[in-house]
């Protein structure tokens, strides 16, 4: 389903280039549910948004369903971004102004113009309150991200990522910010969407979490083994 | 590809809705247009009433000499005019400059005065003449003879040539009917050469008795002005021989008739008549004679006020360079704060126009209910300004304008849809021109960097 080919990218700190990749290469084939190992600054997060086209490689290239990202048109990067792959982050990142609701509905917002959005109005929303019911936020709609516990805004976060039905689920460190209870129920959110035909890459730097995946890539020395 | 999506107004709403600053934004743009929509109205309502009273005052066009010798040969250009079928009226003046003496009220001390020799009758037919007057609004034939005493030679005097008259408020002391006052008319009667007519007696001196004002709202007609019959004044500046001579024919178009397309008619015929009268003694005085719009012939008077006018609409284009900077600093600070929320944004598939998008969106609403608060307010204020002056007055003896010194009645208060429309698409402009570049900075931010930016 995607392939990354010689990812390399690196940072300077003033005068000092920092090689964060050096050519990863690996595949994540659909229904994968594969999870990225690294030390903290291994670049696990920063290969995750080349995947996701939130950044750039250097070098290298990344394929998803054999076309290259690269190749896109701009137009087209937006399309995936808001289409093809879910994001959940760390930090959850919901948009503070909106509710539970509205931040589940935004890419679906975003997916179409606004005489669009009066066709699929009905639709999406019965979507996005069917995805918050399953993941227990049905009492919650209409409450503001930040009147949310940390494992509500993450859920939250993941019914965002799935309103449109991506083909690909990106998290990075979704149990990061999360008591390891918490942290469990995600991952088990994550396992059954996996069940269910989901793709998924996970980054993590907690090895007991990646074993909730069924594939483990690891970036060593700014290359993937696995 | 969509081109409104939903997710921009609802953000940029509640952008508007949450952040504080939002609403000094509003304060500061409904400030800015609820100063620019009252005096820009009073300003324009003063242009507006002053043109109209000089309209009012000369009729439609003019044709007029600067020579204080004036030009013969009218008559036969009078019945020409009357001819026409888009003259309505026609009044010639006899106009120069000349001395008064009240001795019952200023004692010896003379005034400076404009002295306009006209037919009363004819005149109020052309021009304002009868509406202004006081005591004979309704019977103009008999402007010239007091009421105390119809057999005297009366005169019309500017509301402000007998002095003390003029009340704080701006209203005058009228008595119940004309008093018999004296006023000592002398002028300068000249030959056809502009040399002085009679080599003993220097000066034309007749005395004329009072028997109406002239209220005009023009400063130089109210405060210098003195109306006497037609043939008296030509008597006055040698205008009377060794042909009748006159200053100025007044000319009232006909309903519909455009001034300028009326004037430049006139002028035509003027041409001809001047040709016609080409060899004839005095002929040449024709040659000074200018024919004039109203607005040519009274443009030293209005230009200034014009060009205050435009002063104004400068000084608030400044102000509108400040409403921009407003807009400016307040969508800086917002962007500022919101990276996180483009980063997010970006993430979920927004590309840069919609990011931009949603602060153009955010800066028209707070353009347009800044100026749909600040235009209420103005329109508020102007209904009642009148009545908040006569409040100050009452109370602290406070006026906007000195009606002792300024030929001012009520404040103009009247709105101009235009106005308010022009006002408030300048508004919203210029919140849209203030938000463009932090708008396209927000837009420019790459998705990484902003999801990295801890919300402040």
């Amino acid at each position: 389903m995607i392939k990354a080919l010689n990812i390399a990218k690196s940072y300077r700190m003033g005068k000092a280039k920092l090689e964060v990749l050096r050519g990863v290469n690996f595949a994540v084939e659909k229904g994968q549910f594969a999870a990225i190992v690294g030390a903290s600054g291994s670049g696990k997060s920063t290969l995750l948004h080349i995947l996701g086209a939130l950044d750039q490689p250097d070098s290298g290239v990344v394929y998803f369903e054999n076309e290259p990202l690269n190749q896109f048109k701009r137009s087209r990067l937006n399309r995936y971004r808001n289409k093809t792959v879910g994001f959940v982050f760390q930090f959850y990142h919901l948009l503070d102004e909106l509710t539970v609701l509205e931040n589940v509905l935004a890419p679906a917002m975003a997916s179409v113009g606004t005489i669009g959005w009066i066709r699929v109005k009905n639709k999406m929303t019965r979507r996005a309150k069917g995805l918050l019911e399953q993941f227990g936020l049905s009492e919650r709609l209409v409450h503001k991200p930040y009147e949310l516990s940390g494992g509500e805004r993450q859920r939250t976060a993941l019914a965002r990522a799935l309103i449109n039905e991506p083909a690909l689920l990106l998290a990075d460190e979704p149990t990061g910010n999360l008591d390891s209870k918490t942290g469990h129920g995600i991952l088990e959110v994550l396992s059954s969407l996996n069940r269910q035909g989901q793709t998924i890459i996970m980054v993590t730097h907690d090895e007991r979490i990646a074993a909730g995946a069924n594939r483990t890539i690891r970036l060593v020395d700014g290359k993937a083994v696995g | 590809m969509p081109l409104i999506p939903m997710v921009k107004w609802l953000l940029a709403w509640r952008y508007f809705l949450k952040r504080p600053i939002s609403y000094l934004a509003v304060a500061a743009v409904s400030m800015c247009v609820f100063i620019v929509i009252v005096v820009m109205t009073v300003m324009s309502g003063l242009v507006r009433e002053f043109k109209a009273k000089n309209h009012a005052f000369v009729g439609d066009c003019v044709i007029e000499t600067d020579s204080l010798v004036g030009f013969g040969y009218y008559e036969e250009f009078l019945s020409r005019l009357q001819e026409q079928s888009f003259v309505e009226a026609v009044s010639p003046v006899a106009k120069g400059i000349g001395m008064a003496v009240i001795p019952q009220i200023t004692g010896e001390q003379n005034i400076g005065i404009e002295i306009n020799g006209i037919d009363p009758a004819a005149h109020s037919r052309t021009t304002n003449f009868a509406s202004i007057l006081h005591y004979t609004k309704n019977n103009v034939e008999r402007v010239f003879s007091p009421s105390y005493d119809p057999e005297l030679a009366g005169c019309v005097v500017g509301v402000d040539v007998i002095p003390y008259r003029r009340q704080a408020d701006g209203s005058y002391y009228y008595w119940q009917q004309p008093v018999p006052v004296q006023i000592v008319v002398s002028s300068f009667p000249l030959n056809l050469k502009g040399g002085l007519l009679r080599s003993l007696d220097l000066v034309s001196t007749k005395t004329f008795y009072y028997s109406d004002d002239v209220h005009s709202g023009l400063v130089r007609v109210d405060g210098n002005a003195v109306f006497i019959p037609l043939e008296q004044a030509q008597v006055l500046f040698g205008m009377d021989t060794p042909f009748a001579r006159i200053s100025a024919i007044h000319i009232r178009f006909k309903e519909g008739t455009p001034v300028p397309i009326g004037t430049a008619r006139v002028r035509a015929l003027w041409q001809a008549h001047v040709q016609s009268c080409k060899g004839r003694p005095g002929a040449d005085l024709l040659d000074g004679v200018r024919v004039q719009t109203w607005q040519e012939n009274r443009r030293s008077i209005i230009a200034p006020m014009e060009k205050e006018e435009t002063m104004m609409t400068m000084l608030f284009l400044m102000l509108g360079v400040i409403t921009v900077f407003i807009i400016f600093v307040v969508l800086y600070m917002i962007v500022a704060h919101k990276s996180k929320d483009i980063g997010i944004l970006k993430s979920i598939g927004l590309n840069m126009a919609d990011i931009l998008m949603i602060f153009l969106v955010f800066s028209v609403f707070i353009g347009s209910i800044g100026s749909l608060v600040g235009s209420v307010g103005g329109a508020v204020f102007l209904y009642n300004i009148n009545d908040i002056e006569d409040w100050l007055y009452a109370h602290y003896h406070w006026q906007l304008w000195n009606r002792e010194v300024y030929a001012i009645g009520d404040i103009p208060n009247q709105l101009q849809p235009e106005l308010i429309l022009s006002v408030f698409g300048a508004a919203i402009a210029a919140c849209v021109v203030g938000a463009l570049v932090p708008g396209v900075r927000a837009a420019r931010m790459k998705p990484v960097q902003s999801l990295q930016v801890n919300q402040l």
